[in-house]
């Protein structure tokens, strides 16, 4: 998901970032993940969300499922190693909460966190990194 | 060799980017895929109307005292019987009855006939052309010299009707009028790429801007909105018209393709007949099937399909319809599959998707 950062995006300071375009809210040994605000832009409506299932573990910079806009597929990438503790359910009939909200509502897992996540970048780093052309 | 510097621009580039539109790369072009967004543009097709930039499709001029028969013998459909002021979809068509290019012919006058052809073949099919052509027939491209817009939804005939001051209510599907703006003259045809009633409209490159900014304004109330390729591609595909380089090209004839209805076979002898001629009397092994996906995932172009178990063919075209719902797409099928009903699978990255052969087209406008 190459491309230049638009006007009005959105990067929460509190979470950190992937180069896969996602996002981790860490809450002690628990992180929710999504996509990123610009990410949900790059691919436009999205219409298909592939999740892991509850129980599922992950291994960093493995494929763990993927999203489709009408145009595109984007695969998604475990961010750490863990396992999956809650999938947003509510995005089998309603992908579009991923573009409505992609901080919120728009959330695809909830992951126990084992270890990794030491690549991950802040908020200016995730910003700096897109300004520079996202590193395709 | 940087592609950016090398992509034509439309000459309504500048309007693109003013209403926010995502530009890529698309057949030597720099066109719009997307404004707001491929689900919000393509509702508004269906329900109220859509104004689209098609400028890189390529416009040939075909003319001289044999330019019909000449027509007649490269192409399948009858150009004999089309009058003045009439189009009619057809194809070029290789000696095996395969397509070089399917396009719209346009008879201006007796022997003056405008070719509408797919912007990636362009080049090909004026070389085709001048390998076959003979007698007194000239061949010129003009595709550089019009922009094309299409007006298309249930709105399109009240918009533009307003907009050129003239009754379009009761104009023929495939018909076109020449309609004097500005000192120019603007072709306007009954005819479109979306499943929905609508209009074409050739003019001079320079006028376009224009003309679209017009017409922006004419149908806003109307809920007229800009629409690119993106939307484009899936009212296209919900209407089963195909597609070529996916769903049509040099492998592929027009029985095959479900479009018997441009094979004239009685007209005499035309590029290609022969094959078709012998395909209509032993009938087609494969034809073009389309199918819903009924479990989860949507089928992309290139995805396999199974019948128990065993590859029957591949998707060549495939996605998400926004006014079904669900996902959809066509393949070529052996005949023995395509009866709908019949349970298919789609090998989605590695796992096999349930899907089911419906009959095309997926969407028919209501009538009225």
């Amino acid at each position: 998901m190459p491309g230049k950062p638009e006007e009005g995006l959105m990067v929460p300071e509190d979470l950190k970032y992937s180069k896969e375009h996602e996002w981790l809210r860490l809450e002690g040994d628990t992180a929710t993940m999504g996509i990123t605000h610009h990410a949900q832009e790059e691919m436009g409506d999205l219409v298909f969300v592939e999740l892991p299932a509850e129980g599922d573990s992950l291994t960093t910079g493995k494929v763990i499922g993927t999203v489709e806009s009408v145009k595109a597929v984007s695969e998604l990438f475990a961010p750490v190693d863990g396992e999956v503790v809650a999938v947003n359910g509510a995005l089998v009939d309603h992908p579009e909460l991923v573009n409505q909200d992609p901080y919120g509502e728009g959330w695809l897992l909830r992951v126990r966190v084992a270890s990794g996540g030491e690549d991950l970048m802040s908020a200016a780093g995730y910003r700096t990194w897109l300004q520079d052309g996202g590193a395709a | 060799m940087n592609p950016e510097t090398t992509l034509r621009r439309t000459s309504l580039h500048a309007e693109h980017v003013r209403h926010g539109a995502r530009l890529v790369p698309f057949a030597g072009w720099e066109m719009p895929v997307q404004y707001r967004g491929v689900m919000a543009e393509h509702a508004a097709v269906r329900t109220a109307a859509g104004l689209f930039d098609v400028s890189h499709m390529g416009e040939l001029e075909v003319s001289g005292a044999q330019a019909e028969a000449f027509l007649d013998e490269m192409t399948p459909n009858n150009v004999s019987r089309l009058a003045t002021g009439q189009a009619q979809y057809t194809a070029l068509l290789t000696q095996a009855g395969t397509f070089v290019d399917d396009l719209l012919i346009y008879r201006l006058a007796a022997g003056r006939f405008l070719l509408v052809v797919n912007a990636a073949n362009t080049a090909g099919d004026l070389a085709w052309i001048r390998d076959h052509v003979h007698g007194d027939v000239e061949v010129r491209d003009l595709s550089l010299e019009y922009a094309l817009l299409a007006v298309q939804g249930p709105r399109a005939a009240d918009i533009l009707g307003r907009f050129l001051g003239k009754d379009l209510q009761h104009m023929g599907s495939f018909r076109f009028t020449m309609e004097p703006m500005d000192g120019a003259t603007l072709l306007i045809s009954r005819t479109g790429y979306t499943g929905e009633d609508g209009f074409e409209i050739y003019l001079p490159s320079a006028m376009a801007p224009s003309v679209w900014q017009r017409l922006l304004a004419e149908g806003e109330g109307d809920g007229l909105v800009p629409v690119g390729l993106g939307a484009r591609d899936t009212l296209r595909l919900e209407a089963s018209l195909p597609l070529y380089g996916q769903d049509i090209d040099t492998t592929r004839t027009p029985l095959e393709a479900g479009l018997s209805f441009i094979v004239k076979l009685k007209k005499g002898d035309f590029m290609g007949r022969e094959t078709l001629a012998r395909q209509k009397e032993e009938g087609v092994s494969h034809r073009l099937t389309g199918f819903t996906v009924t479990g989860r995932g949507i089928a992309r172009p290139g995805h396999g399909v199974r019948v128990a178990g065993r590859e029957v063919g591949i998707v060549t075209s495939g996605t998400h319809s926004p006014t079904l719902g669900r996902a959809i797409g066509m393949a070529y099928l052996p005949v023995a599959h395509g009866e709908p009903g019949t349970k298919l699978m789609i090998v989605i990255r590695g796992n096999e998707v349930e899907a089911e052969v419906v009959p095309l087209p997926f969407y028919r406008r209501p009538p009225g």
